[in-house]
This record gives structure tokens, sequence and C-alpha cells, in this order.
């Protein structure tokens, strides 16, 4: 069509050469129109397949009672998987060790992070060290730390009991009784992730100008003051950060689970993605998995969007 | 008010001297200037008065105390940092009023202290916005508040005006001259910028490598330089220095606007009424008012500042020409100030010099 066209813009060939001009005008158009999502595609294409099309996936797999052993016997069910888990205590416990859990883990692990950046931001080698220290568990896999916690918190030959032993105190239940067992696990994600926070803290922290530091010196601005009103804020886009991708990970917590406790003793640590995989997977129920799921990602999003809409207007940008 | 002392100053860094033993008065009131090439210990030297480094030996005086040991914000002074350091997250009146508050100055006199320090550097319409927000100049103004409006003894700057364009910065070293009229405090000033130093300071203080080159006011400083490093360092362009004729421990120094250029034609200069040079203009400097003619001479290359009208193109052949009494003579190894000529003859000006 394109050819003909050219042939027929020849000087005095055709009659209808503004019309034909046109056209091709046209499709020049259309091609810079199209030419960016064309540059776009691959990563739009990747982005269907492996987002929306999951996910639009799972919300109709959340309609249906189906499982994985037999999946041609689907049927739509409605709303009844989430009445369901609406109903079901267990999955009311779920999502209260799940609160607990990334409450608690968020909130010391950022607090005890953000003192040790506090107090490795130094200079002398010894601090390196520590750091390096201090990280090291965020390197090593989960299941290893995992199976070294089990070991340290067993409570007739490990480490921590003979500890509290030695010192004089009676011996923890740690992971064998319901109302120790969350606990447990929290205190092993806190290990785990303190490192790799603490040292965003002090990437954030080294990034303050030193001379901000030295003109509230000279304002004879008290050390506590000088953390509220500078260090804070100047460190709001860092923790604003940390707190989004560590309540995130908290709340798909799932590896130190499935290896150290199955979400036991008596359901005392089960949480939503150990509930979804045990749901789907152990019990067969898809259809109830499903819903779970969709519930999970529902309320991901409403936490990532209120911490947007809550810090956006407390974080600093410079 | 106050004036500051410095007794044997000496600043280390891990063995190596920054600031050799100074010794140094600045009196009550003063605009003095430290200037010197970077690394000279000008800026250290600025901060030891601050408190931001501690002394290695030596004492400071403030006043009447000895301020070595006490922390920056007990020394009743304030700084104006290059970068201006201002509390990003702060909008411009709690910038201000930060240190005042730090103080235990109550809420209500805070914001007539603001008030009115931001009416004076004309910031008052400005007090809600963030330091972001604000433009270079501005950003000045408030770093200049912040410290007047804790009414310190003593101000110190740290090149303040050195992230300014060329425009402002002329404006804002008049406004500052004038700030320090106004005020009457001690100025303390840091700058590697003579001309900054010449237009602003009543006391300068020529530094290098650690040690004071020379204290003087702006006008001694540039007709009767102590030694080589301050006749070179303060002048724009530097004086000349050429072979001394006869004496060979010395060196004769004189100023670019002292000679005179005359075209090769007109010789046979009596030397007994002045120096004299033949040469060739190699290159040419117009900056307006003058001209700058580069001119490798048979004593060395030298630099006349002429007027713009002079005909001298390059590749002329002129000779230099400078009257004895505009010529300094220095001694060569230690660059010490001997005298000037009177004829033919060097006349010490100074008995044994006091640097």
């Amino acid at each position: 069509m394109r050819k003909a066209a050219t042939v027929q813009e020849l000087p005095g060939v055709s009659q209808s050469k503004t019309e034909v001009r046109s056209q091709a005008f046209a499709w020049s158009d259309l091609a810079s129109r199209l030419r960016p999502y064309l540059y776009l595609a691959p990563a739009l294409i990747c982005f269907v397949l492996f987002f929306f099309y999951p996910i639009g996936s799972i919300i109709y797999l959340s309609f249906q009672d189906w499982s994985l052993i037999n999946l041609e016997q689907m049927e739509w069910v409605g709303l009844q998987n989430y009445q369901d888990l609406m109903k079901d205590g267990d999955f009311h416990q779920v999502l209260g060790n799940t609160a607990v859990f990334t409450i608690a883990t968020v909130g010391i692990g950022l607090t005890l992070s953000f003192l040790l950046a506090l107090w490795l931001n130094k200079k002398a080698k010894v601090y390196g060290i520590i750091q390096a220290t201090v990280f090291s568990p965020h390197i090593i896999s989960l299941v290893s730390v995992s199976m070294l916690w089990m070991w340290l918190m067993d409570p007739q030959f490990g480490l921590l009991n003979a500890g509290l032993e030695a010192v004089g105190l009676p011996a923890y239940t740690w992971l064998t009784d319901p109302k120790s067992s969350l606990l447990s696990l929290i205190i092993v994600s806190i290990w785990k992730g303190v490192g790799y926070n603490t040292l965003i803290f002090i990437a954030g922290l080294q990034s303050i100008p030193g001379d901000i530091y030295e003109a509230a010196a000279l304002d004879q601005s008290p050390w506590w003051r000088t953390l509220r009103r500078i260090t804070i804020p100047m460190l709001s886009p860092t923790i604003f950060f940390l707190l989004i991708i560590n309540t995130i990970s908290s709340f798909q917590a799932f590896d130190t689970i499935a290896i150290m406790t199955q979400g036991g003793p008596i359901n005392s640590t089960n949480m939503l993605v150990y509930y979804i995989y045990e749901q789907g997977m152990d019990f067969y129920n898809g259809g109830i998995a499903s819903a779970a799921s969709v519930i999970l990602l529902i309320l991901v999003g409403i936490l990532t969007a209120v911490h947007f809409l809550v810090m956006s207007k407390r974080v600093h940008y410079r | 008010m106050a004036r500051v002392v410095l007794e044997q100053v000496t600043k280390a860094f891990q063995n190596q001297s920054v600031v050799k033993g100074l010794d140094l008065v600045i009196p009550d009131g003063s605009f003095t200037v430290l200037v010197g090439p970077s690394g000279c210990g000008k800026s250290t030297t600025l901060r030891m008065i601050a408190g931001l480094e501690t002394v290695t030996d030596g004492k400071i005086i403030i006043g009447d105390q000895t301020v070595n040991q006490l922390p920056p914000g007990k020394r009743d002074i304030a700084m104006v940092f290059q970068n201006y350091a201002l509390y990003p997250t702060m909008n411009v009146y709690d910038n201000i009023a930060y240190g005042l508050r730090n103080r235990g100055t109550s809420k209500k006199e805070c914001q007539v202290l603001v008030e009115e320090i931001a009416e004076i550097v004309g910031l008052s319409d400005y007090l809600k916005r963030k330091p972001s927000q604000l433009s270079g100049g501005q950003r000045q103004r408030v770093a200049l508040a912040r410290a007047m409006v804790k009414k310190p003894k003593v101000f110190l700057m740290d090149e303040p005006l050195s992230n300014l364009d060329a425009k402002l910065r002329n404006q804002m070293r008049v406004e500052l001259t004038s700030l320090h009229k106004q005020l009457g405090s001690t100025f303390i000033y840091v700058t590697h910028d003579q001309v900054e130093a010449m237009t602003m300071g009543d006391q300068i203080v020529v530094m290098n490598d650690g040690h004071i080159m020379q204290v003087a006011t702006p006008m001694d400083l540039y007709q009767e330089p102590e030694n080589l490093f301050v006749a070179q360092f303060i002048g724009s362009p530097p004086m000349n220095i050429v072979a001394a004729e006869g004496k060979s421990e010395h060196v004769w120094g004189f100023r670019p606007e002292k000679a005179v250029l005359l075209p090769a034609a007109v010789s046979a200069i009596a030397s007994e009424e002045m120096w004299s040079a033949r040469g060739q203009v190699v290159s040419r400097e117009i900056l307006g008012s003058d001209t700058l003619l580069h001119v490798e001479t048979e004593k060395g290359r030298v630099i006349v500042k002429a007027d713009s009208e002079a005909a001298m193109q390059v590749g002329s052949s002129v000779t230099v020409t400078v009257p004895w009494e505009y010529m300094y003579v220095f001694e060569k190894g230690s660059g010490k100030r001997v005298g000037r000529m009177s004829g033919r003859v060097p006349v010490s000006t100074r008995a044994g010099g006091d640097s």
C-alpha cells in the first residue's frame, strides 16, 4: 500500500495525489504513535504474563471449589470460600499471629537496627568488623538459619537454655510451648534482618552532611534534640523504605515457620503464607488457599497504601 | 564584643602539622580576614576557634576566657559555613530560631527576634519555606540570619561567598562590610580570594603552609609586603620578580602597574634613574580598563599593566622600565624583604623585619 503511494506521488502521475499523501501521512503518524509501545512491549508482556495473569487467575480460582489432585472438578461456589474463612477460628488466629509477628519484627527490628547504626556509624576499624558480623546472618540462607536456631533453642541440649541455667535462670520452653513459640520466631526473624537494616541505616546516616551537625553543635543542640529534629527527619526516606520492605517481608514469612514449627504448636505460629501453603498443598483446599491469597494481597496493598499516605507527608526528600 | 587571641596554636592530624604555632591577636570589633592558598591552615584555624577541631597545642582565648576545653555551643560565637549548612528539614523560621530555642529563649521572644532579623536580611516573606525552595543568595542570608540572631561576640565565616555567582558575591561583600559596621562585633573571615580579603578586611592575616606570613592592613600588605610570598600572593597580577643586579643573594621585585613600557626605538635609558630591560611582547590580556602585557625580557619574563590604549601589539619590541623607588629588594633564600632601592643602592626600610 505504501509503495503504491510512493509511485503515485511521482510528479504528474495521479490526480488524487493529495488524498494519497494524507493517507501516507496517517501511516507514519500511526507508526510514531505505536513506537513507544513497541519499545515497552517486552516489559509489558512480562508484566501481564507474570503479574496480571496470576492475580486474575487467583481471584478467579478463589470463587471455585477445587483441589490440586483433581483439576477437572472445578465448581463455582461464589463467595463461599471467603465465608468459610471468615467463620474459621484458625484463620482468625493466623491473622492475629501475622499481625503480632509483623508489628513486633518491624518495630523491634528497626528500632534495634537504628540504635546499632547510630553506634556503628564511626570510622574506627573495629566498628567495620562489628558491622560485618551483624550483617553476616543476612547472607546465610533462611533454611540454615532456621536449623541453627532450632538447635540453639532446643529445650534439652540447646545453647540458650544452657546459658540461662548457667546464670541460675530456669530453662525456657522456646518453640515447644504455644506461649513462647511465636516469640521465638520473632527473635529469629529480627536476628536475621537486623544486619541488612543496620547497613541501610548506616548508609543513610552517612549521606547526612557533616556540617549540619557542626551547625547544630554551634547552636547548642543537645544530642536527643539533634536526633529528633535533624537525624530522624533527614533519615526519613530510609526509614520509609525499610518500613515498607520489612512489613511486606514479615507478612510473607514462610521458611522459618515451615522448617522450625510447621505452624505449631497448636496453630500458635501459623501465619498467612504458611496457612495458604498448608491449605493448598496439605489439605488440598485450593479454593480456600486462593481466597486467603487474595486476602493477603489486599492486606499488603492496604498496608502499603497507608504507609505511602501517612509517610509521604512526613518524608523529607532532598 | 570580644577580642580573640591565639597563643602558639598548633594543629596536627596524624602527626602531620597543619597549623604550626600561630601567634595572633584579633582585636575586638575588627574585621579580620585569614587568607592564603588552599591547604595553608586558614580553615583549620577558624574551626579551632569555633571549637569544631581540637587544639593540639597552644591556647585560644576569646574575651578573657581560655576556650580550649569549651564545646562550640558555649563559646558565644556563630559561624557561617561555606555550604551554609542549613537544616534541610526545617523551614527558614525554624532554621533561624533553632539556636535560640536551644538556649531556652521563650517562644514569644524567639518570634520577635527572628522576625526582626528576617526583616534586616530581607527574608520576611520566606519564613515558611524550606531551604531547598530558596536560591543560593537567599540561603546565604538564612545562614547569616541564623548567626546574627544569636548576637554572638564573634562571627566566624568560612568562605561564605564562594558558592555565589560573581555579581551576587560583589553585592554580598558590600553588605557584609556594612553589617560589620552596624553590629560592631568581631568578624573572622576565611577566604582564598585576595580580592575579598583586600576589600573587606581591616586586618588581613596572610597564611602559608601553617605559618603566618604577615598581619597588616590591606594597604600595608600591598605596599609593604614583608616577604616574597606576600608580595606574590597579594596583588593581581602578582609582583614581578627579577634577578638582582650585582648582588646574587638578593632578588628584586616590582608591581606590574609601576612599570612603564617604551617602544624599543626609544632607548638609552639612564640606569641611574630607572631599571630597564629590553624584550618582546609575547601575549596580551585585555581587562577593559587595563591591558596586561606579558613581556619576555633579557632579565626574565614580566607582566606589565598598561593603559588599554597602549598600542603595543604581540610581537613588538619594547623596553620595560621601572623607577628605582618602586623596586623592592628581597633576600633570595628566606624571601624576607630587605628594603627598597634608592637609585642603584638598596636601602633597608625596616630594621631586621618583624615577621
